[in-house]
């Protein structure tokens, strides 16, 4: 209904929302609110300031950097839906932003809000962790990057500080992805999410809504390393997992999801 | 040309579509404070205390728990059978029955200092076990009210039974129809505004269905004289049935009086999923049995019904299952036994259907079933047992009075619209190919009553100074049209342009009653009480008239078409409305232009045939709806684009019911399912557009020869999505299917066939 | 207390707000613009649309502050006096409104909707307002208005 009192601050820099975000220990990140506002109006956010970095043009791009595509990370889905460049180098990204919850979401949610909230049902989160994406933070000790495989440590827990802003995605130029997801209604979240990409020469695949973070599906990759078709690598699936039960669905039924979508992406790659 | 019949654009089209609405939630009210409800969190628990100290040590905040709230227990309402003792304390005293249970009235001077304060009240509860399953409740373990004994709240039916029922039957087979609870989700949440006047009238506006129902109970709750009270409905964004006086309206306004300021209040989405009542949730456990060449000798239905914590109307429901459980089939044997019981949950009332809908599950589900049993087509199995179009009226075993009907009239044009032939060709084709994707098709043969309670409605039609009309009404539109459609009526009766007749509705003080709007009945009753009230307003205006023109009045004649009063045979003497009003007006004889009516008509029975298709993914058991088409008779059509419109509405929130929605609680009373996030709310990219194929079988029961239409589209659809879905694995061994009828519940029926 | 200033509905409008307060309370509580609804608290109904900027976002999960300087058009500013906008004027001939508690939400995602693909396949169309809900119609003359609104060339 109505949120808990807060302050509020604009960044005009990056820099300066990592002094900002200094200012108190519970101080959030605001880029296009489509994860926290939410909760706030619940009241199962109240941190004490805001920091607001939705003003930050700057880090609203799309660029080709070598073998490389560089996000800007608060460039929008729908930004990244109709991108030209995004769609000759790395499609899989523009599809799955195009499918991410409506159009008036899309047209204010950041990718880099919505990875930095950690979901495991994240569309973006099982892509980026299945592209062994790069994710680039600043902070109060400067500038790092960390690889996907690291950042999502826990179901709505990433490896940022909490002084720390995601300021730059990056995913490899990939020519040949698919992202299938189940959902029981069209806005809903994944109730399983199966990402499949040709990167570095291998087949990666990852799962959303399958555990507490992203997972890639270990026991499918070495299958397929191995020589094994679709049909039978996708039967492991699963493997490893322990999928949630909600209203959803239960992990029976999840794990069955990821089995049947995994084999279809995988049949889908060229 | 008669203006009735006719696809004529709404009139109160405008303020919606500006922006102007005139929604509770907008009213003016000077110098008001808000109220906000602390509720419960724990589905069944003692109350210990209630802190509200912190609470009301910010400033302008007040805090009232059940000690201060000096207004008797809830209900039940007097239906027959009703157990007494299980009445709601408007402020949960001592127990909390159900998540959302109000614990504490917060007022503050705006609506977030009262959310802030809300938070504050602390309230210490040792928790009890609850019980949500209505099986697990019936078994009187955990009893939510223990001098009452027990947790049934109400029976319906007969409990006596013939052992030899199913005498005679080749075939006799059982299943469950669990009618799965479901949330009614009107866009508008509900509001309240109230004040006393400097005169001690109380005024409440309030988002509901029901005016003076409400002014009614507020009065007899709150002790006060009919006389010193006025409810107000304005615009009001539907309510489906669950928007009838609600706790917090009688709160609110005992706010008001209380602290002696206007008081309003409007409710959250996730608390109106709690706090409104839900729908359905009755279990029907079905036997039909028949002959092998297809007729239905005997069907039996044992149901449970689920009332929620605070038994009302819902508890009440099963008897019209029960009355309309022969649905369109002349079946000589039923039986119908219902217990409704008690659960730690939101109290379940009317919801779009109101004990129908669960009839026509049931008997077409159980149709269908019986049909695969003798290895005959669904449509066929039906042919063979619909009552015949020149049985009418017929009154079935279950006491229901059939005005008129066609079922197989509805059957064949649905199956010609939906190339029914080509689509089981089709089927055929995919199974044989082994295809992932199956294709369903579902049949629904289906009839309902409407304007089934005994209620005598009020219209009054008066002819204004300018020579306009106001159709004053006991209706109460909240989405239906009436401001169109009653003047429509009222229009081509006096023979004015549409423009010049007005509907007023919604204010006890200018309406001195009215029943509401709910079971399909305002056409009827609201509508033909305009229809005689204009009637007579011709009649009063043909002595005006004569006196005016020195004529007889049985020789003055009304030319609808140009709206003129003329003497017969002399047309050129002859008065406009406007013409005949500024006369009476000057000489004090215009009240003699407005003739009151109150009129009662006996319970119609609409009926239907719909078929939907589905494509079904065997693997996932996602389930898409391609196609519904919709056969929905009811009589005649006062405005076709009005009443297509209610159809559409209806039929999503049937479809909704076979694919999506459940409202889910956990084993301790907390909903799983309480926010639109949660709840399975389709949005139109779930649903395709759906086809209507028009019958129109008028009923001698009314002077506009209507039936009810509102909730034709609800009963219709759920029995043909839920027939489609079974039909498309039937061939892989599924005989039934939970609903929703979608994704997992598919999986696991494919699951179990595979055994 | 934070001072903001959007251009709503062509016009510049200041005003000291709270941080905690939503877009969509702002327009009504304090520019009086109560055309824009509140249908539930999860982002899911959509009954809060409006547009920032031109494009179609719900105001309920919008903080006001976020829209200063932003230009704000509610359902309020689209008709020129008495002339509809003609999204507004085909929801009227298609009977696309019933209790119209969600229609100004529909009409700002059409207007959206139409802006960013004038000629939108029925698919395109429900798919298009999959953030907007409605429990009367049951969008199929929802739909049709949209058809009829883009042969309109709206």
């Amino acid at each position: 209904m109505i949120p808990a009192q807060f302050e509020y601050e604009r960044a005009g820099s990056a820099d300066e929302a990592v002094e900002l975000l200094g200012r108190a220990d519970d101080a959030k990140i605001l880029a296009g609110g489509h994860s926290l506002i939410p909760l706030l109006r619940l009241r199962f956010a109240r941190p004490s300031l805001l920091v607001d970095v939705g003003r930050l043009g700057d880090l609203r791009y799309v660029r080709e950097d070598g073998d490389r595509v560089a996000i800007g990370a608060l460039s929008r889905h729908a930004d990244l839906a109709r991108d030209a460049a995004l769609a000759q180098h790395c499609a899989l990204v523009g599809a799955v932003a195009a499918g991410i919850g409506d159009p008036q979401v899309r047209h204010r949610g950041t990718i880099g809000g919505s990875v930095a909230h950690a979901d495991p049902g994240s569309d973006f989160a099982a892509v980026l962790l299945t592209l062994d994406a790069e994710l680039v933070a600043r902070g109060p000790d400067g500038e790092r990057t960390i690889a996907a495989a690291d950042f999502f440590t826990g179901p709505f827990e990433s490896a940022l500080g909490q002084r720390e802003l995601l300021t730059e995605i990056r995913v490899p130029k990939v020519a040949d992805g698919v992202y299938l997801k189940y959902t029981r209604r069209g806005q809903d979240w994944a109730t399983v999410g199966v990402a499949a990409a040709r990167v570095d020469g291998g087949v990666h695949v990852g799962l959303a809504s399958m555990g507490p973070t992203p997972l890639r599906a270990a026991a499918v990759e070495s299958a397929l390393a191995g020589g094994a078709p679709p049909a039978d690598a996708a039967a492991h699936a699963a493997e490893g997992m322990s999928p949630p039960s909600d209203v959803n669905g239960t992990a029976a039924y999840r794990a069955h999801l990821a089995q049947v979508l995994t084999r279809r992406a995988l049949e889908q790659l060229s | 040309m008669s203006i009735l019949g006719n696809r004529v654009l709404r009139k109160e089209d405008p303020r919606f579509l500006r922006g102007e609405g005139r929604y509770v939630e907008n009213l003016p009210l000077e110098g008001a404070v808000h109220v906000v409800f602390a509720r419960s969190l724990l589905g069944h628990a003692r109350i210990g205390s209630v802190d509200a100290s912190a609470a009301r040590a910010l400033p302008g905040v007040q805090v009232f728990t059940a000690d201060d709230v000096d207004v008797p227990t809830y209900g039940p309402p007097p239906f027959p059978g009703l157990d007494a003792g299980m009445g709601r304390p408007p402020v949960a005293k001592d127990v909390v029955r159900f998540v959302g249970e109000i614990v504490a009235v917060v007022v503050a001077d705006d609506r977030a200092a009262a959310v802030d304060a809300a938070e504050l009240v602390a309230v210490d509860y040792e928790p009890l076990p609850a019980v949500v399953d209505p099986r697990e409740a019936a078994n009187d373990e955990v009893l939510l009210f223990p001098d009452s004994g027990t947790n049934v709240a109400a029976r319906s039916g007969s409990p006596e039974h013939d052992e030899n029922l199913f005498e005679g039957c080749d075939a006799v087979v059982t299943g469950t129809l669990d009618s799965q609870r479901m949330a009614p989700c009107p866009l508008e949440p509900r509001s309240v505004a109230a004040e006393v006047g400097a005169d001690g009238r109380v005024t409440a506006w309030l988002s509901t269905q029901t005016p003076h129902q409400d002014k009614m109970i507020l009065c007899g709750m709150l002790g006060l004289d009919p006389s010193q009270v006025r409810v107000v409905a304005p615009d009001v964004g539907g309510g489906f049935g669950a928007k009838m006086l609600g706790i917090e309206d009688l709160l609110v306004v005992w706010v008001a009086r209380k602290v002696g300021r206007p008081a309003r209040w409007t409710e959250s989405r996730s608390e109106s999923m709690v706090g409104l009542p839900h729908g359905r949730a009755e279990r029907l456990d079905y036997t039909i049995g028949g002959t092998r060449d297809g007729k239905v000798l005997a069907y039996k239905v044992d149901a449970l019904q689920d009332a929620g914590a605070y038994p009302t109307l819902g508890a009440f429901l099963p008897n019209l299952t029960a009355l309309m459980s022969s649905g369109v089939y002349d079946i000589p044997k039923i039986e119908f036994e219902g217990r409704s019981v008690v659960t730690n949950t939101t109290t379940i009332s009317a919801f779009r259907g109101a004990g129908r809908p669960e009839a026509s599950q049931a008997i077409e589900r159980a149709l269908d079933d019986f049909a695969a049993a003798i290895g005959m087509d669904p449509a066929e199995v039906r042919r063979r047992n619909f009552i015949a179009k020149d049985a009418f009226p017929h009154t079935t075993v279950t006491h229901a009075p059939y005005d008129s009907g066609d079922y197989e009239g509805a059957l064949d044009l649905a199956m010609r619209t939906a190339g029914y032939d080509d689509l089981r060709a089709e089927q055929k084709r995919r199974r044989d190919a082994g295809e992932t994707t199956q294709l369903g098709i579902g049949i629904s043969t289906y009839v309902e009553i409407t304007n089934g309670i005994d209620e005598t409605e009020f219209g009054e039609v008066e002819i204004t100074p300018d020579g306009g009309a106001i159709v004053r009404t006991g209706s109460f539109s909240h989405g239906q049209g009436h401001e169109t459609t009653f003047a429509m009526i009222a229009a081509e009766r006096l023979g004015l342009p549409l423009e010049k007749v007005t509907v007023h509705k919604g204010d006890t003080d200018e309406i001195p009653s009215g029943t509401g709007t709910y079971g399909s009945k305002s056409t009827q009753i609201g509508g033909s009480a305009a229809r005689i009230a204009a009637d007579g307003v011709v009649e009063q205006a043909k002595k005006l008239v004569g006196d005016y023109l020195e004529a007889s009045p049985e020789d003055i004649v009304l030319d609808q078409a140009q709206g003129l009063l003329q003497v017969a045979g002399a047309p050129s003497k002859a008065l406009s409305w406007g013409e005949l009003a500024t006369r009476a007006a000057e000489d004090g004889r215009l009240g003699e232009l407005k003739v009151t009516e109150e009129y009662k008509a006996a319970p119609t029975f609409p009926f239907g045939a719909h078929i939907a298709v589905v494509d079904v993914d065997t693997e996932t058991g996602r389930v898409e709806l391609t196609r519904l088409v919709a056969v929905d008779d009811a009589g005649t059509i006062i405005n076709p684009l009005i009443a297509e419109g209610q159809v559409h509405g209806g039929i999503a929130t049937g479809v909704a019911q076979a694919l999506y929605e459940t409202m889910v609680y956990d084993d301790d009373g907390t909903p799983l399912t309480g926010t639109f996030l949660g709840y399975g709310f389709p949005s139109a990219a779930e649903l395709p557009s759906w086809e209507l194929a028009e019958q129109e079988t008028p009923t001698p029961r009314n002077v506009l020869g209507a039936k009810g239409i509102g909730e034709s589209g609800t009963i219709g659809a759920t029995p043909a999505v839920h027939n489609a879905v079974v039909d498309a694995l039937a061939h892989l061994g599924v005989r039934h299917v939970d609903m929703p009828a979608n994704g997992e519940n598919v999986w696991r029926a494919l699951q179990e066939a595979k055994g | 207390m934070t001072k903001i200033a959007v251009t709503v509905n062509g016009t510049r409008r200041e005003a000291d707000v709270e941080p905690r307060t939503l877009l969509v309370y702002f327009l009504r509580n304090e520019l009086g613009l109560q055309g824009t609804n509140v249908g539930c608290d999860t982002s899911s109904c959509g009954a809060c649309t409006v547009l920032l900027d031109g494009e179609s976002v719900k105001s309920c999960t919008v903080l006001a502050v976020q829209a200063d300087g932003t230009e704000v058009t509610t359902v309020e500013g689209l008709a020129q006096g008495d002339e509809l906008h003609p999204v507004q004027q085909a929801f009227h001939e298609q009977h696309a409104l019933q209790c119209g508690y969600c229609t100004p939400g529909f009409v700002m995602a059409a207007v959206s909707l139409l802006k960013e693909n004038p000629n939108p396949t029925e698919e395109e169309i429900r798919h298009g307002l999959e953030g907007n809900l409605c429990r009367c119609t049951g969008y199929h003359n929802i739909v049709r208005a949209v058809q009829a609104a883009a042969r309109a060339g709206a």
